[in-house]
């Protein structure tokens, strides 16, 4: 008798040509995608060079976006995305997106539309893993497997055992995706999910929309996790599949979570942090920049104004979010509000530009990590929170609950006229 | 498989990339830049003082964070011979394998070794022994991880299975035949 497989487990036995794969062993395993950045890409690429291998695998898998320093911030930086572009020229790779046309890779793929449940993607980028809410085995890999990925069309695989993670109840008002992430990651702690794959389900889950369930998938390697997934098609848990650990929450009474500095798995609930003066807001990213994340921070700065201590930065994640924030008036309220709106970049979000914090600044941010330095001096601080939270500390000048700034009343705040 | 003789450098539970390399650093893979802000926000004598062949030893979850080789890089870069820890994030660990840098896992290495001893590491036996006159296993990365390692990383493992088989599969590249 085969024994009963996880959906991760199927995908990897389907790629590595296997009747079934075991968690803990090491398999080859074809891979579907490759993907790579402006800061990994150039590496692969030398690295796949130095292998002796002059041509990728098949050009129609692999794709590139510069997206972290650019629009290029410098003369290196600059080089960089150079490296890419002609690579992606001369190796006829067409899912390269270019400035004005990109986004945030993992905010960009899925809008792509060329991901299918059940297929295996490997990208030189940590938070590779957020893919896995199409129901895709997505990992992220160093550069030098990344290359080996492009020259072979193959990588090794740990195989990692499977946790299914469950939420239930109904989540309160102002609270979402991004809040169950940092719940989770609180919960599993900075590397509790270390070589497993997180299955998620539950109600719940079940009623995110997708990009909740991106966002979701997007921070399970902040604890740690090899992939996050949300099983899609034929591709699920056979029953009587082997799991690591079933974890259940009733998250119906859970407010909004915000990590403090320097860990995000060092998460409170937002009242125990409220007040807490802020020089800066960053809503953007591949946790939180997309378009119901804009919703959200728009019906909490509809008619309203940034507070005049504070810095609000909205980088929608990709060139189409961008579009539909304007068509819908979402950036009209942003820049009203006194914030600075910017072109689809990762940016401030690991320190690299649109955004960098001096020495002793407070940021709160909706993006991923908060490590020491993360987001520009060793001694500034990040906050990362959703991005409601976000729009109502960018009004409050302090941490705040959405509630504290346009009340208790129904979910939708005033001020905006989204049109349909 | 050789002896590993060298001071070791001590850190502590989740030592994430952004320390090891500050993505501000990133614009580049020069080792030279890479070496001179290697562990920076951790320790910052750290790059200055480093000599060839020391070892880091660190808790648990070493490497956590980004998927930037350049953390692998800038610590190879400052000629560390080997970093122990008990236990490595993934994408690290691969990392390391790949190019190279030997990772060993120990439980009690953190707790026992102390900052600036000379420690001696061997591969052979798999032990690593403290001034203290303790001696501790190590694990090795093992499965795909240690025929990487064999080969003396990813790069020779592919070379080699490319040349197995003839090279690329497809033919040389013929500029401007199909961009975007
Ligand atoms: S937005 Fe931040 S976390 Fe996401 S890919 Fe860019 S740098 Fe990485």
């Amino acid at each position: 008798m085969p024994r009963a497989m996880t959906a991760v487990e199927k995908i990897l036995a389907a790629h590595a040509g296997r009747k079934q794969v075991e968690p803990g062993e090491t398999v080859w395993a074809r891979v579907d995608w490759c993907l790579a950045n402006d800061i990994t890409a150039p590496l692969a690429i030398e690295q796949m060079q130095a292998m002796g291998c002059e041509r990728v695998f098949d050009p129609e898998r692999i794709i590139l976006v510069p997206d972290h320093f650019l629009p290029a911030k410098d003369v290196a930086s600059a080089r960089q995305a150079q490296v890419l572009r002609e690579f992606a020229r001369k190796q006829g790779i067409r899912h390269y997106y270019e400035v004005g046309r990109m986004g945030i890779e993992h905010a960009l793929l899925p809008e792509l539309g060329i991901l299918q449940p059940g297929q295996l993607l490997v990208g030189a980028d940590s938070h590779t893993c957020t893919c896995g809410a199409l129901g895709v085995f997505a990992t992220g890999v160093g550069s030098t497997d990344l290359a080996c990925a492009m020259a072979l069309g193959e990588l090794w695989f740990r195989v990692p055992a499977t946790v299914k993670v469950e939420f239930t109840g109904r989540l309160a008002p102002w609270v979402g995706a991004k809040d169950l992430a940092l719940f989770l990651v609180s919960r599993l702690g900075t590397d509790g999910a270390n070589q497993l794959a997180l299955e998620f389900g539950g109600e719940v889950v079940a009623d995110l929309p997708l990009d909740g369930r991106l966002t979701l998938c997007n921070m399970v390697v902040e604890a740690g996790a090899t992939a996050g997934l949300v099983p899609a098609g034929g591709w699920r848990s056979s029953p009587g599949a082997q799991l690591e650990a079933w974890l259940r929450w009733d998250v119906s009474q859970l407010e909004p979570q915000v990590a403090r500095p320097y860990s995000p798995a060092d998460v409170v609930a937002v009242h125990e942090v409220a007040g807490t003066p802020v020089d800066q807001v960053v809503i953007g990213s591949c946790t939180n920049g997309r378009y119901l994340d804009l919703v959200a921070a728009a019906e909490i700065l509809g008619g309203r104004k940034v507070h005049p201590r504070v810095r609000l930065i909205v980088i929608p994640a990709t060139q189409r979010v961008y579009r539909r924030a304007l068509e819908e008036g979402l950036i009209q309220v942003f820049v009203e509000a006194g914030a600075a709106v910017s072109t689809p970049t990762c940016g401030p979000c690991l320190g690299g530009h649109m955004g960098v914090l001096a020495e002793g600044e407070v940021c709160l941010a909706t993006t991923n990590r908060n490590f020491r330095g993360r987001m520009g001096h060793p001694d500034s601080r990040v906050y990362l929170a959703n991005p409601a939270v976000a729009a109502a500390t960018a009004v409050a000048g302090h941490i705040a609950h959405p509630e504290e700034v346009v009340g208790s009343g129904p979910h939708r705040g005033p001020g905006v006229e989204v049109r349909r | 498989m050789a002896r590993i003789v060298g001071r070791a450098w001590k850190f502590g539970d989740d030592v994430n990339t952004d320390v090891i390399i500050p993505a501000r650093y990133l614009y580049t893979s020069d080792s030279r830049v890479l070496a001179a802000h290697c562990l920076e926000l951790a320790d910052p004598e750290f790059a200055r003082r480093v000599r060839p062949g020391d070892v880091v030893v660190a808790g648990k979850n070493f490497g956590c964070g980004s998927s930037r080789e350049h953390a692998v890089r800038a610590i190879q870069a400052c000629g560390v011979a080997a970093v122990v820890a008990r236990s490595f994030a993934r994408i690290f660990f691969r990392n390391a394998v790949n190019l190279g840098l030997l990772v060993l896992e120990s439980e009690e290495a953190a707790r026992l070794v102390r900052s600036g001893e000379v420690i001696e590491i061997d591969e052979e036996e798999g032990l690593l022994y403290l001034s203290s006159g303790h001696r501790l296993v190590v694990r090795f990365p093992a499965g795909a991880a240690a025929d990487v390692q064999k080969a003396g990383g990813l790069v020779e493992y592919v070379r080699q299975r490319l040349l197995k088989r003839g090279g690329c599969r497809r033919p040389p590249c013929i500029e401007g035949e199909a961009g975007p």
